[in-house]
């Protein structure tokens, strides 16, 4: 009546904001529960006492954060950087960046197999890639030991083809952790790339060749630059479950040295620091938060530029 | 015809309602028979539900954080005093029961539990080392097999990964006692295992399948997995480190918010008459605190030396204390620069 029609509309849209924040707002409250909440207790804890057996009290302390990065040597009291710490996270972050590399070179010619193949076929092919995930992670991770031990499959068949002579040690060093990681996480690199791949336009590629580029050339100018999203999203699908990785280099690292995920495990139980153990959960939040800000910057500008 | 047979269904489900009793433990993965829990169901008409943990720390937690439901716990002797300073564990007259006086004195006045108030022995074993005797046919009862290892074994050794274990049979090694806090034997226990470690191959559980398989040719271990070990192999032998070795003793207790306390209480009883002690000893294969059980065991338990040590052995054998928590920061420390 007296509204303007201005106004009319302005309390449509109102109305409309209002509708659609209560229509999020379970998605809201479930994210705020099942993500922040229990990282905000995470974030609490690393401020507190340890309990002298396990558990934590109430007494606000910055210990466990300084536990994080310097150590007071138990021999003769002095704080030193807690070199093996860094040793740990290096380690972590080595092998998450060797798994996500080995990943991409041989999940890269494979989503470009699949997405060459006549439109009919290509279903069957992500079907066939997608068949590991049916089976649980812990039986897939014993499954690789089972191949690459020292009676296992693989020495078996170097040595009766007369290759080797002895068994070669794999289980159990960092070379069984890539293989089982790159295993694991292949298809989390395929999938994206994939899905990259397949809105690009083939006639690009070969005006490209018909312009005489080489095939490097064109795999560096034309292919890579189109399915950058694609390469982006399968890096970080694979590098981020791979630093926080526990089961794989537990059961084919044989344990001599750990990984984030294992030091994290060791403060939470028989160490009995939960803080220490929340700090360093909060530490490798944030070191992957920081890399992965970088990196998509990083990747954005590159397609500025491109 | 049928209105008699369903008037008789009626009175049992009525009769079955009544005395439908419970009870709920939480026990260690893998570790109670089910046998046991079929006997007892038959004779009490109590039935028992397990739930596992795989830590004491686990099953800590989350009887700490309560609302958890389970009537009884079987915590390892260094965490009893633990749930008992928490006041987790009911105090119980346990030495009234009648087959109390089936016990093993040696089990009952116990420093983590002096005459029983609290619980009552489950299952005991030792920490050792498994040797594969075809690699090398040495003594095995000593640490040198992983401490300072013979050239045969050298890169075929596993250590399992259990920080407390691991650290006592170092510190007992160089001559200390467990939870020691003395710096300079510290030192000497950290130096030792930095060079063992070279000689290492891993530090892993599930040795069963893996000393069976003779993937490794040494390791720290428990008896009853090198018994079953064993079974699979016939070369592996288990040592008892001479120098010293840690003893375990899985204890169950009610807990002091149990609901089905008297039923707990039965299943307790019943636990330690010997036949019914020695199901759980044929499940789990290690030997538990009841006199006259071994005469129910199976026939290859009874002459296992991984289960019964000669005296002399037995002798060095030491219980580990609960540590204070600035020992537990020092092993803690030790731990993580030794797999860094």
């Amino acid at each position: 009546m007296s509204l303007a029609p201005s106004d009319a509309e302005a309390a449509a849209r109102a109305a409309q904001a209002r509708r659609r924040w209560l229509l999020t707002l379970p998605a809201l409250i479930l994210l705020f529960c099942a993500a922040s909440g229990p990282l905000l207790v995470v974030a609490l804890y690393s401020f507190l006492t340890a309990g002298e057996y396990s558990g934590v009290e109430w007494t606000f302390t910055l210990d466990a954060w300084r536990q994080v990065f310097w150590t007071k040597d138990i021999f003769d009291d002095v704080w030193r950087p807690a070199d093996a710490h860094l040793s740990i996270f290096w380690r972590s972050i080595r092998l998450s960046l060797l798994t996500t590399l080995i990943t991409l070179l041989l999940g890269f010619p494979t989503a470009w197999f699949i997405a060459t193949r006549p439109r009919r076929n290509r279903a069957l092919w992500l079907f066939l890639i997608t068949i590991p995930f049916w089976t649980n992670l812990l039986i897939r991770t014993f499954a690789i030991m089972e191949v690459i031990r020292n009676q296992g499959v693989l020495n078996t068949l170097l040595l009766w083809s007369g290759a080797i002579t002895e068994p070669v040690q794999i289980l159990y060093t960092d070379a069984a952790v890539l293989i089982g990681m790159a295993y694991v996480y292949l298809p989390l690199m395929v999938l994206p790339l994939y899905a990259a791949m397949e809105r690009v336009d083939l006639r690009l590629v070969e005006a490209a060749h018909d312009l005489y580029a080489s095939r490097w050339r064109v795999l560096r100018r034309v292919i890579v630059p189109l399915v950058r999203p694609g390469l982006v999203a399968g890096s970080i699908l694979v590098f981020v479950p791979a630093i926080g990785a526990y089961v794989t280099p537990r059961v084919l690292g044989g344990g001599r040295n750990m990984m984030l995920g294992n030091f994290i495990e060791l403060q939470f139980g028989q160490g009995r620091n939960w803080p220490l153990g929340a700090a360093l959960s909060m530490t490798l939040l944030l070191m992957v938060a920081v890399a992965l800000i970088l990196y998509v910057r990083y990747a954005e500008g590159e397609e500025r530029d491109g | 015809m049928s209105r008699l047979m369903m008037g008789a269904a009626a009175l049992a489900l009525m009769a079955g309602g009544a005395s439908a009793q419970e009870l709920q433990l939480y026990n260690w993965g893998n570790y109670t028979s089910p046998e046991l829990l079929a006997k007892f169901e038959a004779e009490t008409g109590i039935k028992v539900t397990v739930t596992d943990y795989d830590s004491n720390d686990t099953a800590l937690t989350k009887i700490e954080a309560g609302a958890h439901g389970f009537d009884m716990v079987v915590p390892s002797a260094n965490y009893v005093p633990i749930f008992v300073a928490k006041g987790l564990l009911m105090e119980v007259d346990y030495s009234a029961m009648e087959n109390f006086s089936n016990l093993d004195p040696r089990w009952v006045d116990v420093p983590w539990d002096q005459g029983r108030r609290y619980t009552i022995p489950w299952q005991w074993g030792t920490t050792g080392v498994a040797v594969n005797t075809s690699v090398y046919d040495g003594d095995p009862n000593t640490s040198d097999i992983w401490l300072n290892p013979p050239e045969a074994l050298k890169g075929k050794i596993n250590v399992v990964p259990e920080m407390n274990d691991v650290m006592a049979l170092a510190i007992l090694y160089e001559g200390g006692q467990p939870c020691t806090t003395d710096r300079e034997l510290l030192r000497r226990v950290r130096d030792r295992l930095m060079e063992a470690k070279q000689s290492w191959m891993s530090m892993d559980y599930g040795m069963t399948e893996r000393l069976g398989a003779a993937d490794v040719a040494a390791s720290v271990n428990w008896n009853g997995s090198t018994f079953r070990a064993r079974l699979l192999n016939p070369d592996v032998v288990y040592g008892y480190p001479k120098e010293g070795y840690p003893l375990w003793m899985d204890s169950v207790g009610i807990l002091s918010d149990a609901r089905n306390v008297e039923e707990a209480k039965t299943f307790i009883n019943f636990i330690m008459a010997p036949e019914n002690a020695a199901m759980i000893s044929n499940f789990a294969r290690y030997a538990n605190g009841v006199t006259g059980s071994e005469a129910f065991m199976d026939d290859v338990m009874k002459e296992a030396p991984e289960i019964f040590p000669s005296p002399e052995l037995a002798a060095a054998g030491v219980f580990l204390p609960t540590c204070p928590s600035e020992a537990v920061q020092f092993y803690t420390a030790i731990w993580t620069e030794l797999q860094k």
